[in-house]
């Protein structure tokens, strides 16, 4: 068993969890991600790291409540504990490869989406670490679902705050904030790693090609296994059908194709909200939702 | 009584079992496993012996049988395998220990696998304990997956006395027998659990949730974990695709994530989390036992299925059995049938496939016919599913993260057989991850070369 050390909702439907998983914190590197299983009965769900503390043990997990699995996770507390939790899984991000005085060189931009600000912390904080700053954009729906903003603030180089309604900083998506940095203030970025929602990162991908700024997005599609076997995770990436959990999460964002990939996230829609319904009606749930007898 | 036929084992009504999940075959009881056995007439010179990877004695174990001395049949077996109730249910008799069968010349062969079933089975009914190792070796090894390669080199090594760690990728221990194989061929907590609960009895630590290669390394294993050799045992699960268009489109899965879904993730039951999705009419593309399992598992959650296969019945590489189980239960056979499109509806789901005819010409590398297509004989099925079956490669994640591992052409480790010796020192290897997709009784006889290996290495050491 995995101990919950820490259970926090951080936003409407969005929450932080501090686990028990030495081996995972051992070994995990920024942009990786992990599968946790709540009990005998769980579906897997691939979560990516948001932080990790190698001398503690204690992985970080942030997730957003999508279906009836995520629903269920969000009443766990404190002392409760996954049944299983692996990784690290996928590879880390390719910046942390590199050669550290290289990338001192270069100037970089992250693109955040709502609860892809989560695995966006760790790559920055990695950077901070080793002496690269760099420009950080984190956009969500409204002022409420700005997650991490202080942590943040500690480790990015400049930290660029929209909000879609415009209830906190401004108002506008990240793709705004970009293309203003960059046609106004006349910043001139060698690569842009974008992470959150599709439709989000699709866009941002359509404003970096037009700006000519290489881009690297983190994937999460349907996954069961997370180790190769399955292929329910496959990615249309240029010519190749790539697997996002071992040959990714992290693929070129310009090759990548958002329309196909957004149509496969909706593969099991409709089970998850009969899922879903059963969840939050229980017994008295009797069919109307399209899809029970 | 008949001598030159087999007793007839008791199975399921098609009907019946196409509607469910419990186990197809019914399996001997004590009377037809002994009457089934006097029909072995002990030869001196036992061919079965030879034709089984692991070497069972064979003719040793049915006389216990037919002397009603159970236990002793169940030790017998023991000596040589670790996983006598799968392998009685799973095995391909009909290439091996039945094949070579002198009954078998004449009439139909001494139906070995339904005796190893019957006694593995009574074992566990009557509740009969594996031989506990007697000397306890100082020494660590570990074993990566627990799959039938890695349960039987384990179960080997602990009887050797060696302490013995499995690290399992996934949450359950089993591999391709709890992943991959239906509940209704191989029932999970009866037949797999109890096995593995056997291995466990010798000593063997099993540690789920580690993925070597990610979670740790094989060097780690070696200098920072204590251990003094190291078994690889990881299969053969990347799935392939077709490469044609279409095959990124909903509703288009690979055999392995529709029998993950179904077998270890349990979607098939109702109060499971895991969601699979039943549909109206599937294709299952390929003619292995993992297309019969795939195809049989649709069928049971409510579709028409049809097999779509490019050569011929003769060629088909699924085992007899499975082919005319599920011929009985009602899958339709596309043969001489090649799929060259999938086609999508506005949504991005399957509507159907496009295929095209094919006939067989001269033999190809394989010695098999190659299937060449007819010209005009194109025409389009329609469908909401298509379940990919062909075969799988083994994962890199292993040799890519472990220097001094070489791999050959088709990535497959470079292991030798007899020892499981790789090119790294203290590194063996067998199964699926050394061969490509083959059957669970060579990994286990892999799982033993490399038991063997392991202890000479150590032993020297």
């Amino acid at each position: 068993m995995y101990k919950i050390l820490k259970a926090e909702k951080l936003a409407e439907k969005i929450y932080l969890m501090d686990v028990e998983a030495p081996r995972v914190a051992k070994h995990c590197e920024p942009g990786q991600f992990i599968i946790v299983k709540m009990d005998e009965k769980g579906e897997r769900i691939p979560l990516t790291i948001c932080d990790f503390n190698r001398e503690k043990g204690i992985v970080t997990i942030v997730f957003q409540i999508v279906g009836a699995s995520t629903e269920k996770m969000a009443h766990l507390q404190a002392g409760d504990a996954f049944s299983d939790f692996v990784g690290p899984l996928g590879c880390a991000s390719e910046l942390i490869h590199e050669d550290i005085e290289e990338l001192k060189k270069k100037k970089i931009v992250f693109v955040a989406g709502g609860v892809g600000t989560a695995p966006v912390y760790p790559q920055v904080k990695w950077l901070h670490e080793h002496g690269v700053d760099v420009d950080v954009i984190v956009g969500a729906k409204n002022k409420d679902l700005i997650l991490l903003e202080d942590e943040m603030k500690a480790v990015a180089g400049n930290l660029y705050i929209t909000t879609d309604d415009g209830s906190y900083v401004r108002k506008g998506m990240g793709t705004d904030v970009l293309k203003e940095l960059v046609n106004e203030k006349g910043m001139k970025y060698d690569l842009c790693i974008a992470i959150g929602p599709l439709i989000m990162m699709k866009f941002v991908c359509l404003l970096t090609k037009e700006l000519g700024i290489p881009t690297v997005v983190s994937m999460n599609p349907i996954m069961v296994d997370g180790t190769g076997m399955c292929g329910a995770c496959r990615l249309q990436v240029g010519d190749a059908i790539k697997f996002a959990c071992v040959d990714g999460p992290e693929f070129d964002g310009h090759l990548v194709d958002f329309d196909q990939a957004m149509k496969r996230q909706q593969m099991y829609k409709t089970e998850e909200g009969r899922a879903m319904l059963k969840l939050q009606e229980g017994d008295t749930h009797h069919g109307g939702c399209g899809n029970c007898n | 009584m008949d001598v030159m036929k087999k007793v007839p084992v008791r199975e399921q009504a098609p009907d019946i079992r196409n509607k469910n999940f419990d186990e197809v075959c019914l399996g001997y009881n004590e009377e037809e496993a002994i009457e089934e056995a006097t029909r072995c007439i002990n030869c001196k010179n036992a061919q079965c012996i030879k034709g089984c990877p692991v070497s069972i004695n064979i003719p040793e174990f049915i006389h216990n049988v037919k002397e009603g001395n159970f236990a002793e049949a169940y030790k017998t077996i023991g000596k040589s395998s670790a996983l006598p109730a799968v392998c009685g249910r799973v095995c391909p008799q009909e290439s091996q220990c039945e094949g070579k069968c002198i009954r078998g010349i004449k009439g139909e062969p001494i139906s070995i696998g339904k005796l190893e079933r019957f006694v593995a089975d009574w074992a566990r009914e009557n509740k009969v304990e594996p031989e506990m190792p007697s000397e306890k070796k100082n020494k660590k090894v570990a074993v990566i997956g627990s799959g039938p390669s890695g349960l039987t080199c384990a179960g080997d090594l602990a009887k050797m006395g060696y302490d013995v760690t499995i690290f399992e990728a996934l949450h359950e221990a089993g591999g391709v027998l709890v992943y991959g194989i239906p509940e209704f061929r191989l029932p999970k907590q009866t037949v797999v659990a109890s096995e593995i609960e056997n291995v466990k009895k010798l000593g063997v630590k099993i540690e789920t949730n580690v993925v070597i290669g990610k979670s740790m390394t094989i060097d780690q294993l070696l200098e920072e974990e204590g251990f003094e050799a190291v078994f690889v045992g990881s299969g053969a699960g990347l799935p392939r695709f077709m490469g044609i268009p279409g095959e990124n489109a909903n509703g288009v899965f690979s055999a392995n994530e529709y029998l993950t879904r179904s077998n270890l993730m349990k979607a098939f039951k109702e109060d499971y989390d895991t969601p699979i999705a039943r549909f109206k009419k599937v294709a299952v593309v390929g003619g292995g036992n993992v297309a019969m399992d795939a195809a049989r598992t649709a069928l049971r959650l409510g579709a028409e299925v049809h097999i779509v296969y490019r050569r011929s019945e003769e060629e088909l590489p699924a085992r007899a059995e499975e082919v005319h189980h599920a011929k009985e239960e009602g899958i339709i056979f596309d043969l001489l049938t090649n799929p060259t499109e999938i086609i999508t509806d506005e949504n991005g789901w399957v509507s159907g496939i496009k295929c095209v005819k094919m006939e067989l010409g001269e033999p190809d590398a394989s010695g098999r016919r190659k299937p060449v297509e007819i010209p005009d004989s194109g025409f389009t099925m329609e469908l909401d599913a298509v379940i990919m079956s062909l075969g799988t490669s083994p994962n890199p994640l292993i040799h890519s993260t472990t220097a001094g591992l070489d791999v050959n052409k088709r990535q497959c480790i470079i292991a030798e057989e007899d020892t499981g010796k790789t090119t790294k020192e203290a590194v063996y290897a067998g199964g699926d991850a050394v061969t490509g997709a083959a059957t669970v009784i060579l990994a286990m006889g892999a799982g033993k070369a490399g038991a063997k290996g392991i202890d000479e290495y150590l032993s020297n050491k």
